[in-house]
C-alpha cells in the first residue's frame, strides 16, 4: 500500500468503522462507572470520544505498516550478499570505530555515577541487574530454546539465599554471592529433572508453576522467610575495614554491578561459542538430529537451566543487597514475563540484542514515571506493537558463518 | 461425611468454573497452538461488563430474572468482542513468526488489559450482586451446598452438552476438527480457517464469560486481578488434561478442582495453589502429555 493510497475514501470509511467498533467495544468498561454501595452511575462520555478519535488515527499508521512490516523473503545467497554488504556491520567491524565504541562507552561508564546523582545510578544498577537477568535467561530460551516462565523462581532464591544466610549465620556479601549462585543452579537443576521429558508448552506451565510454588513458599512459610512482611536490614555490601556512606555504597554497587555485567557477558559468550553452547544451539534447532548426532540431551538441558539460574541467583543477591529488603512480592509472574519480554524483544539468542531491550525495557518506564499510572499499560502495549511489528526483536541473532577466505584471514565471525 | 460432601461439590463447582475457562485455551491450543494468556482477562472483562450491566439496570428498576439474564447476554457478547479483537490485534499478524512471538504478546495484551480495567474502574474489589437465583428447598443442606453452587454446575453441564453438540455435528464443528488435525489440509479443502480461528475464539470467550459470571456471582467480589489467577489455574487445568483435548480439559478441570478442595479442605489452606501446581508437576511427570493428551509421534 503506497502512501497515497492510504487516504481514499474507502481506507477512511474502514478506519471509521475501527473507530465505531472500539467505541462499541470500551462502551461498558470506560464509560460507565457504577458506585454499587451509593447505586450511582457516572457517565464517562469524553472518554469514549477520545477512544474513537484514537482509534480512527491509529488505523491508518497500523494498516499502512503491517504491509510493511514483513520482510520480503530472501534467498539465503541474498542474504549472505546483504549481511556482507551491510553497511552497519562492515562498520562495525572497522578497528577505528571499535576503538573509538570502547573508548567511549568505558568513559561513559566510569564517569557515569560522577555526572549523575544518586537516583540515577541507582536505577542504572537496576537496569544492569535485568541486564544480567537478561542474558542469563537467554541461555535457557534464547540458546537452549527451552520455554521457562518462572525464572523469577532462581532470582528469588538467590536473593532469600543472601537474606536468611545473612540474618542467621551473618555471612558476608561476598561469600553469599557464590553461595547464592550455587543454591540458584541446584535449584535449577532441581526443576530440571522432572521437565526433562516435556516439550515446549508442557515446560512452560511448569515452570510457571515452579515460580509461583517458591513464591507462594515464601509468602507462608512464615518461620522459614518471615513471610509477606519479608526481611529487612540486609547490609549492602562494603570492603573490609572501610565505612561507606549510602551514596558511596550506591556508587560502589554500581560498578560492583558493572564488573558482574562485564564477568557475565564475557562467560556467556564464551560459553556460546563452546561445545555446550553449540549443544544447545542444536537442541532447539532439532532434539531428534541432536541426539543423533550423539549429544547428551539430559546433560545438555540440564546445564542449560543450571546456567541460566546462576545468573538469576547472583542477580538476586545483587537486588538485595541493593535495596536492603526482600519480601515475596519482588518475585511475581510479572517480573518473569519482563525478564522473558527483554530476551525475545531483544531478539533470541543475540547478546547485544538483549542488553539493548534491558536498557529500554526498565530504563524507558522508570524515566515515564510522570505517567506512572499508565506505565503498565503502555508496557503491555508496547510488547503487543513489536511482536506485530518485529517479532524477529531488536538485533535480530545472525548465525555463525564461517567461512574460508584464503589463507590471510582468519575464519570469521559474524554477530 | 458431611465434610467430605461439603469439600467433593466444592471441588465440583470449582472444577467446573475452570472448566468453563479451560475449554477456551484448549480449543485455541488445539488450532493454533497457542497459549492464549490474554485467555483469562477475557473472563475479567465478561465478569466487569456484567456488573456494570446488573448494576445500570437495577439502577434503572428491573426485577432480578430479566437482570439476569440481560447482564449474562451483554456479558457474553462483549467477552466474544474481546476475544474477536484480540485475535485480530495480537495474534493473526504473527500467524506466521516463531513460536515465542505470539506468546509476548499475548502476556503483553493480558498485562494491557489488566491495567485498563485497573486505569478506568478502578483497583478495589467491587462487590458483585449475587444473580444466582436462591432454590427454597436445599435450605436445609446449606451448610453442604449452596443453590448457587447447583446452578453453577447444572450450567456447565448444559455448556459442555451444548459445546459437544457444536462440535460434532455442525458445520462449522467439523471444520474446527478438521482445522485442528492439518491446518494446511483443511485450508487445501476449502475450509476458511481464519473464520474457524475467529470462531474459535469467540466460543471460548463466551464459555469464559458465561463462567466470569457465574464465579463472580457465586463469591461475591471482583477486582481486576481475578482474570490472571482464574487465568493460570485453568492453563493448569488444561495441561493437566492434556492440552488441545476437549474431553482432557474437562477431566482435568474436576480433577484439579477437587485437589485444591480436599488439599485446602484436609490439610492446610494456605498452599491451595502449591498443592494445584504440585499435582500438576507430579502427573506430568508419569504422564508427559496430560491425562488424556496424546503422546505425538515426531516425524523425522
Amino acid at each position: 500500500m503506497t502512501m497515497r493510497k492510504l487516504f481514499t475514501l474507502d481506507e477512511i470509511k474502514k478506519s471509521l468503522l475501527v473507530a465505531l467498533w472500539f467505541m462499541v467495544l470500551t462502551f461498558p468498561i470506560l464509560a460507565v462507572r457504577v458506585n454499587p454501595i451509593y447505586k450511582v452511575v457516572e457517565w464517562r462520555w469524553h472518554n469514549l470520544l477520545m477512544v474513537g478519535i484514537g482509534a480512527f488515527l491509529l488505523s491508518f499508521p497500523w494498516r499502512y505498516f503491517q504491509g510493511h512490516g514483513k520482510p520480503p523473503e530472501k534467498s539465503a545467497a541474498a542474504e549472505n550478499q546483504a549481511l556482507k554488504n551491510s553497511k552497519i556491520l562492515l562498520w562495525r567491524r572497522h578497528p577505528w570505530v571499535r576503538l573509538c565504541a570502547v573508548v567511549l562507552a568505558t568513559g561513559l561508564v566510569l564517569s557515569f555515577p560522577f555526572l549523575f546523582s544518586s537516583y540515577q545510578v541507582n536505577i542504572m544498577t537496576t537496569a544492569l541487574i535485568y541486564v544480567v537477568l537478561g542474558l542469563g535467561l537467554n541461555i535457557v530460551v534464547g540458546l537452549a530454546g527451552l520455554l521457562d516462565l518462572g525464572y523469577v523462581a532462581f532470582y528469588a532464591v538467590g536473593a532469600y539465599s543472601y537474606a536468611l544466610l545473612h540474618l542467621h549465620f551473618g555471612l558476608s556479601f561476598w561469600l553469599c554471592l557464590p553461595i547464592g549462585a550455587g543454591l540458584a543452579a541446584l535449584f535449577g537443576i532441581l526443576l530440571g529433572f522432572p521437565v526433562l521429558r516435556l516439550r515446549g508448552d508442557y515446560l512452560a506451565i511448569v515452570t510457571l508453576g515452579f515460580g509461583e510454588i517458591i513464591r507462594l513458599v515464601l509468602e507462608n512459610w512464615n518461620e522459614f522467610s518471615q513471610g509477606p512482611s519479608g526481611i529487612s536490614n540486609i547490609p549492602r555490601p562494603g570492603l573490609p575495614g572501610i565505612e561507606m556512606s549510602l551514596n558511596a555504597s550506591s556508587i560502589f554497587l554500581y560498578f560492583l554491578m558493572i564488573a558482574l555485567t562485564l564477568f557475565t557477558i564475557l562467560v556467556v559468550s564464551r560459553l556460546r561459542d563452546s561445545r555446550i553452547g553449540r549443544a544447545w544451539l542444536a537442541l532447539r534447532e532439532d532434539e531428534i538430529a541432536c541426539q543423533a548426532m550423539g549429544i547428551d540431551k539430559t546433560r545438555t538441558k540440564l546445564t542449560a537451566f543450571a546456567l541460566g539460574a546462576t545468573w538469576a541467583g547472583m542477580g538476586g543477591v545483587m537486588f538485595a543487597a541493593k535495596t536492603t529488603f526482600i519480601n515475596p512480592a519482588s518475585f511475581t509472574f510479572l517480573e518473569s514475563a519482563i525478564i522473558l519480554s527483554i530476551v525475545v524483544l531483544g531478539g533470541m539468542g543475540s547478546m547485544l540484542g538483549v542488553i539493548l531491550s534491558a536498557f529500554i525495557l526498565i530504563l524507558v518506564p522508570e524515566y515515564l514515571r510522570a505517567f506512572s499510572e499508565y506505565r503498565m499499560l503502555i508496557f503491555g502495549a508496547v510488547l503487543v506493537i513489536m511482536m506485530v511489528f518485529r517479532p524477529q526483536g531488536l538485533i535480530s541473532n545472525v548465525r555463525h558463518r564461517y567461512r574460508f577466505e584464503g589463507l590471510k584471514t582468519p575464519p570469521e565471525e559474524l554477530g | 461425611m458431611d465434610y467430605f460432601l461439603e469439600l467433593f461439590l466444592g471441588g465440583l463447582t470449582r472444577g467446573s468454573i475452570y472448566a468453563l475457562i479451560a475449554l477456551g485455551y484448549t480449543m485455541v491450543y488445539g488450532i493454533i497452538e497457542l497459549i492464549n494468556f490474554a485467555h483469562g482477562e477475557i473472563y475479567m472483562i465478561g465478569a466487569f461488563t456484567a456488573l456494570i450491566a446488573a448494576s445500570v439496570l437495577a439502577i434503572m428498576g428491573f426485577g432480578p430474572v430479566p437482570i439476569l439474564f440481560l447482564a449474562m447476554l451483554l456479558a457474553i457478547l462483549y467477552s466474544c468482542a474481546y476475544g474477536y479483537t484480540l485475535e485480530k490485534i495480537a495474534y493473526k499478524p504473527l500467524r506466521h513468526s516463531n513460536r515465542l512471538a505470539p506468546l509476548i504478546s499475548a502476556i503483553g495484551m493480558s498485562i494491557f488489559f489488566q491495567n485498563y480495567v485497573l486505569l478506568a474502574q478502578t483497583s478495589d474489589f467491587l462487590p458483585f450482586p449475587s444473580l444466582l437465583p436462591e432454590v427454597p428447598f436445599l435450605e436445609p443442606y446449606a451448610y453442604i451446598i449452596r443453590s448457587s453452587e447447583i446452578f453453577i454446575i447444572l450450567t456447565t453441564l448444559v455448556v459442555m452438552v451444548l459445546l459437544s453438540l457444536l462440535i460434532r455435528f455442525t458445520r462449522i464443528g467439523k471444520a474446527m476438527r478438521a482445522t485442528a488435525q492439518d491446518r494446511t489440509m483443511a485450508m487445501l479443502l476449502g475450509v476458511d480457517v481464519n473464520r474457524v480461528i475467529s470462531v474459535t475464539f469467540v466460543i471460548g470467550s463466551a464459555m469464559a464469560a458465561i463462567g466470569g459470571v457465574l464465579i463472580a456471582s457465586h463469591i461475591g467480589q471482583i477486582n481486576f486481578y481475578i482474570g490472571f489467577i482464574a487465568g493460570i489455574k485453568a492453563f493448569t487445568a488444561a495441561v493437566l488434561g492434556g492440552i488441545g483435548s476437549i474431553p482432557g480439559a474437562v477431566l482435568g478441570s474436576l480433577v484439579l478442582g477437587w485437589t485444591e478442595s480436599f488439599a485446602t479442605g484436609y490439610i492446610s489452606s494456605d498452599y491451595e495453589d502449591v498443592f494445584a501446581f504440585g499435582f500438576l508437576v507430579l502427573i506430568l511427570i508419569f504422564r508427559p502429555a496430560g491425562l488424556l493428551g496424546k503422546t505425538a509421534a515426531q516425524k523425522v
